[in-house]
């Protein structure tokens, strides 16, 4: 809706609420950003900034919180503004669960900084973590703007993470089977592919909750899935005695 | 007069969704209403289901007042005001010429903005209409059809060791509690409330609106009021009106979080006056 409305604050409160939604998404974004960059230099100081600036992002959420509810409780939002109030809440709860798992990737580095790095599994986190900030930051533009047609893009490009996933999965569980010793790094990157998975599925249920601002309606459509990997087997191929 | 539901086809026009298909009480295909050569409703057509609260919402000038006052005919008393269309209460017009308007507005009771009582005393403002039209044989009947009426209308604890005092006397929530009591004794059917609650303070109001809440289990009612929030809390359906034109009507919640026409939006959230 392009007007404003005719109390002139209203107008600013929510303003500020988007502003400060966007400013959250730019950490997360960041943070994502750092903690790949960080486990790809072998950086620990990088690691520990990315750990640090959670807090920033914790305490975003809380005050987009305490806005929310004070809009609520306030101003008696209606039709457009309340879903605007509510999607901005599970938004908000999105990107923090998004700020935690860029800082679980982060506690990661640093063990991982003290090994080899295995195969080919960096190039595919590097991968996965460039496609799932381009998610936040369209999806979150898709938000501001009302666009749902891009927001049904990223919804939908979301598959592409879970088939990443899978492939990484499939790859570092061979490596485990091989050399017992590359378990230990193996299990931190799994659980960094994990992370960064989850952080996709998230940027797709913000896709959801712009479908519900600007239709009014919940998104019922079920999300196509690709994670394989809680099916996945892979069987041991025992080596030939020489 | 009568009123017999009578089987027939339901009409309905403008944006409407999820009404629960039911007879309607009152159905108004086609009605236009014109102040001398003003015209202050346009082709207002509206099915208002049976045992519910339909709010009707608008901004002011809209036409929403107008249309109340033409479903017990208040309008007669405009000389220069003219309904056209059918106005149908259980199916039958109320405009036809045999229809008795006193009978009607027994029928069809009606709370206004600022509490009117009679300056009579509290008893006799809810016995007038019981005796006006007769509704009672005994003085003991009476009395227990006034103690009921103003029990129905949560009155009764306030006011019962001084039914005697004048009605004018009590305080401005309770004035109101007893002009509905004063409506409810006479039995209507429909009940019009035109801004019930505008002139009194929150707690006053959220005694009418839990009475609101009550009563619709024996009542249709249809409230006029300024307040989204009280047409959010007290309605299962609202129509908005804008300039004279019926624009959306439908379930409250629908209405409220996610109404279909532009106008409605821009009037609930507060963007145009």
């Amino acid at each position: 809706m392009d007007s404003s409305h005719i109390v002139s604050s209203f107008d600013r409160d929510l303003n500020h609420i988007q502003s400060l939604l966007l400013e959250m998404g730019g950490l997360v974004e960041t943070q994502i950003a750092d903690a790949t960059l960080a486990l790809i230099r072998r950086d620990t100081e990088l690691a520990a900034k990315v750990r640090k600036q959670e807090k920033r992002v914790n305490a975003l959420e809380l005050e987009i919180n305490g806005l929310t509810v004070s809009m609520l409780a306030l101003r008696h939002p209606m039709a457009e503004d309340l879903r605007r109030v509510v999607a901005t809440l599970k938004v908000s709860a999105s990107l923090e669960r998004m700020g935690d798992y860029a800082k679980n990737m982060a506690k990661r580095t640093s063990v991982l900084a003290k090994v080899k790095p295995v195969g080919s599994s960096t190039n595919t986190i590097k991968l996965m973590s460039k496609m799932v900030q381009e998610m936040i930051r369209e999806v979150l533009d898709a938000f501001v703007a009302r666009d749902i047609e891009t927001a049904e893009e990223v919804r939908l490009r979301d598959t592409e993470v879970d088939e990443m996933h899978n492939t990484l999965f499939r790859e570092l569980l061979t490596h485990m089977m091989e050399d017992a010793r590359k378990i230990t790094p193996c299990m931190h990157l799994l659980f960094i592919a994990k992370n960064l998975e989850r952080a996709g599925d998230h940027t797709a249920n913000i896709a959801e909750q712009v479908h519900y601002l600007v239709v009014g309606e919940n998104f019922e459509e079920s999300r196509p899935k690709n994670d394989e990997t809680s099916t996945m087997f892979i069987k041991h191929r025992k080596k030939k005695k020489s | 007069m009568s009123f017999q539901l009578i089987e027939r086809q339901i009409l309905t026009a403008g944006k409407k969704h999820d009404v629960p298909e039911q007879d309607p009480v009152i159905s108004t295909p086609n009605v236009d209403v014109y102040y001398a050569d003003k015209q202050a409703l346009d082709n207002i057509t509206l099915d208002i289901p049976a045992n519910a609260v339909m709010s009707l919402i608008g901004p002011s000038g809209c036409g929403k007042t107008t249309f109340l006052r033409c479903l017990n005919r208040m309008n007669d008393l405009i000389d220069i005001c003219r309904v056209e269309g059918d106005i149908k209460i259980d199916g039958q017009d109320i405009y036809a010429p045999e229809v008795n308007t006193v009978s009607l507005r027994a029928h069809v009771g009606i709370v206004f903005q600022r509490p009117n009582p009679f300056p009579k005393s509290i008893f006799e403002n809810v016995a007038y209409g019981l005796r006006i039209h007769g509704l009672t044989s005994s003085k003991s009947e009476l009395a227990d059809r006034v103690e009921e009426s103003l029990r129905r209308a949560g009155l009764w604890e306030e006011v019962n060791d001084r039914l005697d005092e004048p009605g004018t006397g009590l305080s401005g929530g309770q004035q109101q509690r007893l002009c509905i009591a004063r409506t409810i004794a006479v039995e209507p059917k429909i009940i019009l409330m035109d801004e019930p609650c505008s002139a009194l303070d929150p707690i006053a109001t959220a005694r009418i609106e839990e009475l609101i809440d009550e009563m619709r289990a024996n009542f249709t009612i249809i409230i006029v009021t300024h307040s989204m929030q009280q047409a959010a809390r007290v309605s299962q359906h609202t129509a908005f009106f804008h300039m004279g034109k019926l624009v959306e009507h439908g379930q409250t919640k629908q209405i409220f979080t996610s109404p279909q026409d532009e106008r409605t939006e821009s009037y609930i959230t507060g963007r145009i006056g």
